[in-house]
């Protein structure tokens, strides 16, 4: 089997476990309607809601790759949210000349990472840190940190609660945002560069890679999806928030990727382990909301625990030093 | 060397029989080595032959499996740097082991610092220091972090955390690599004083020319094993190289004396010049010439030059001054994109730092460098990969399953050949080859140099480094010799001697017995 099938196992597995898990406490969890020209429940559900983790994962599975990590993707979604908004309201832009400039300035905020740790040499949490202070504080600047409804712009609030194939639009978005990177990794020798600068950047360098333009590159990207990510999020509750959108979801896309069976330490990624990884984390949620445990429903306090939990089995089921001293042969220092 | 008196002292340091056995490696095979104090003892060897295990034993880095170490005439067993230091056995790395953050004075006194009601008195910490650098004659700024000052002086701070510590060894591992002449002198002077004073000084290096300047005595390691332990005065410089590297002289000429590399013909093209490079620390003045067709060998220890000249070619590292031409053509803004541009190549020293990507699979490793010049745009079709990566592991007899095993997990000798394969997939003109046969079993080896041999034959240029003199000889059609970075002389065709060329790296004259047996 080869390699990229055998990373996703586990993924699958623990996917598989929570859809069980669902199957046996609430039957309705697979219950699926056709209601108002689209498919409606609790899985469908699941696909909407993880799109914007999933948007992020994409990115960030290729910043992984490189050995980086980027911690300014959901300080960008805010961002976006107030750049799409302020344009939208106060400047009277229609929408799909805000949508372009607010992606270009999430493209642009993605390339300042990129100039830090490529150019500069900069550690990237450290690189990212920076952004991912300053976006928000961008964000609540642009919107004086009120919450600022967009209201009026059916273009807009399609793109978070439009319906296309009879699903809700985001699956599409999320979907082709998956393939086109896909395509561009595996269809261009961008892969391959990837992989190599992230697992040794000296031989890479000495093997003629432009080290640095695909560090650029990989940051780059990864502000884009985070734009788009935040686009949806602001059409889904109609609004830009500053201060709550996108919160901690850097560490939710991080989380995916690193259960998809990306490593850390940078080297070969796999894109469809973290789009599982994901879903993983967005199908936690949904259950822990659906959950009835003798007539009562789980509290939310529980739901950061509850996730925290099922990433650590997830990454330890990954983990080879453990399955070696599970299986008595032992780890060697 | 005023002090010779001391040096009859029963022995301050005495290990014996010492052996270390690592997976697959016995690196020390019951050594002996002993130190007295008051005076400068060399160990010598190429790489390795055990030195730098025989250190870390000594320091307590690495646990010896046998033999007994004494220091003082008691038993002493070190688990670890710290208890050897406590021990009164320091060491001075060439990469100084402090801590650049810390300022001077703590990176003295860290983990002995001076306290008072239970904290540390700065105060005292910072006089101590002084008192530490004064016998060194340096006088700076012991509140500034150590990484604001030169290796030079980094160097004397941890002399001088020694000299705190009242160490009675002193080891000093490749201390001169990074410093220019008079701050070698500098040390010198220090170690001469420290000697005077009765510490016994261990000092490792790979210049000779130092060696012999500030040693009283030497100790010669090869594979492992010791060779001998000599006196400075007894011991000339040839026959040292004859016993690091294994050969004796008088065989020496009857050995090597056949190279199968033919004379390189005469009108072939200059595909790479290069004139007066100086880069500070790495190469002085250096100029080379390569042929099409022809296999240059650059001879001499490490620590030459050699490999700071296939960086400097490669564009790795800038030259200071100096000019770089492909076919006739300066280079600018030199770098290795367009080094590969201008098809040149290099297989690196450190194969694993700087060659192998080891998780990616053989085949990705092969077309890496092709698809680097052909850009992220025009990837190479898998079947084309395949077809390139089948047609190298079948042409270098590389040994692996099949073409997607990660390249991490070949030998040695493989891992060299599958970074070969990814140079020669993009036809370079110029294949700079620095040390391709190092740590690989003898089969490679010798695949490895037909290779070369062939390539060459096909009208590829070839600049061969390798320590092992007899096989630059058999290799190159021209060989430039380099001692302390800078080019010392250059031999053509009969010239190629191994002996001949020992003499040079030694800076003697041969002696008329070897001038008759080489003319006969």
């Amino acid at each position: 089997m080869p390699e990229s099938l055998r990373k996703l196992t586990w993924p699958l597995a623990a996917l598989a476990v929570l859809l069980l898990f669902n199957a046996l406490l609430n039957p309705e969890f697979f219950s699926l309607h056709f209601a108002e020209g689209r498919l409606t429940g609790s899985l469908v559900d699941v696909l909407d809601r993880a799109t914007p983790v999933l948007l992020l994962s994409l990115g960030m599975t290729l910043v992984i790759a490189t050995a980086g990590v980027d911690l300014s993707v959901g300080a960008v979604m805010a961002m976006a949210g107030s750049i799409s908004a302020v344009l939208l309201t106060d400047v009277g832009m229609p929408v799909l000349p805000t949508l372009l400039i607010t992606l270009l300035a999430s493209l642009a905020a993605g390339a300042w990472n990129g100039l830090l740790v490529s150019m500069l040499g900069i550690q990237p949490i450290v690189a990212t840190l920076i952004l991912m202070v300053a976006g928000r504080g961008i964000a609540q600047l642009l919107t004086d940190g009120q919450i600022i409804p967009i209201e009026g712009h059916p273009g807009f609030a399609y793109l978070g609660g439009g319906t296309l194939f009879f699903l809700p639009v985001t699956i599409t978005i999320a979907l082709a945002a998956a393939l086109f990177t896909a395509i561009a990794v595996r269809y261009t020798a961008l892969g391959l560069f990837i992989e190599s600068a992230g697992e040794n950047p000296t031989a890479s360098r000495y093997a003629g890679l432009n080290v640095r333009a695909v560090r650029l590159l990989v940051y780059t990207l990864s502000g884009l999806f985070a734009g788009v990510a935040g686009l949806i999020y602001a059409s889904d509750i109609t609004a830009a928030d500053a201060n709550n959108a996108g919160l901690y979801l850097e560490l939710d896309a991080i989380l995916a990727v690193v259960i998809g069976g990306t490593a850390l330490s940078g080297g070969r990624f796999f894109l469809a382990g973290s789009i599982i990884g994901a879903l993983i984390i967005q199908t936690l949620g949904t259950t822990i909301l659906m959950t009835q445990i003798g007539g009562q429903s789980i509290p939310a306090e529980w739901n950061l625990i509850v996730k925290a939990i099922v990433v650590l089995v997830v990454c330890l089921l990954q983990s080879a030093a453990l399955r070696q001293i599970l299986t008595g042969k032992g780890v060697r220092g | 060397m005023t002090n010779r008196a001391t040096s009859t002292n029963s022995p301050l340091l005495e290990l014996r029989g010492i052996t270390k056995r690592f997976p697959g490696v016995l690196a020390l095979d019951g050594v002996d080595f002993t130190l007295r104090a008051g005076e400068v003892h060399a160990l010598l060897g190429e790489n390795g032959a055990g030195k730098s295990t025989l250190i870390k034993v000594l320091t307590g880095v690495y646990r010896r499996d046998t033999g007994s170490m004494q220091l003082g005439g008691l038993e002493i067993d070190p688990q670890n740097p710290a208890q050897a230091e406590q021990l009164g056995i320091s060491t001075v790395y060439q990469e100084v082991n402090l801590i650049r953050e810390l300022s001077v004075a703590e990176n003295i006194s860290i983990g002995r610092q001076p306290r008072r009601y239970g904290l540390i008195d700065w105060q005292a910490c910072r006089l101590r220091a002084q008192e530490a650098l004064a016998p060194l004659e340096l006088s700076i700024d012991v509140t500034q972090p150590l990484r604001t000052y030169s290796i030079a002086v980094q160097q004397m701070v941890a002399i001088a955390r020694a000299l705190d510590q009242q160490a009675k060894v002193l080891v000093l591992d490749e201390p001169t690599s990074s410093l220019d002449t008079a701050e070698v002198e500098q040390l010198f002077r220090v170690m001469r004083q420290l000697r005077k004073d009765g510490m016994g000084i261990v000092f490792v290096s790979h210049f000779l020319d130092q060696v012999y300047a500030i040693s009283d005595r030497l100790t010669v390691l090869r594979g492992g094993n010791l060779v001998g332990e000599y006196g400075a005065e007894s011991l000339p410089r040839l026959e040292l190289i004859s016993k690091m590297i294994g050969k004796e002289v008088a065989q020496v000429a009857d050995m090597e004396n056949r190279h199968a590399a033919t004379q390189a013909a005469g009108p072939h093209p200059v595909v790479l010049q290069a004139q007066g490079l100086n880069r500070r620390g790495a190469v002085e003045d250096m100029d080379l010439k390569i042929h099409s067709g022809e296999v240059v060998g650059l001879a001499g220890l490490l620590g030459s030059g050699r490999t700071e000249t296939a960086r400097l070619l490669f564009g790795i590292d800038q030259p200071d001054s100096g000019t770089i031409e492909v076919d006739g053509k300066f280079v600018r803004k030199h770098g290795p994109r367009t080094a590969i541009r201008n098809r040149i190549a290099l297989a690196p020293e450190d194969r694993k730092e700087a060659g192998i990507i080891p998780n990616l699979s053989v085949r990705e490793n092969i077309v890496l460098a092709l698809q680097g010049r052909r850009g992220w745009l025009r990837r190479i079709k898998r079947a084309e990969q395949q077809l390139l990566a089948d047609r190298f592991i079948r042409a270098l007899n590389i040994a692996t399953p099949n073409s997607e095993k990660p390249a991490g997990q070949l030998s040695g000798g493989n891992q060299q050949k599958v970074i070969l394969a990814r140079w020669l997939a993009m036809q370079p003109k110029i294949l700079i080859l620095d040390e391709p046969t190092r740590g690989i079993d003898v089969g490679a080896k010798a695949e490895i140099e037909n290779l070369v041999t062939e390539l060459c034959a096909d009208g590829m240029a070839l600049l061969f480094i390798s320590s092992e003199l007899a096989e630059v000889c058999r290799d190159s059609h021209r060989i430039v010799v380099l001692r302390d970075r800078r080019k010392i002389a250059e031999l053509t065709g009969e010239e190629i001697q191994l002996e001949r060329i020992m003499h040079i790296i030694a800076d003697e004259q041969p002696t008329e017995e070897a001038e008759d047996r080489t003319d006969a």
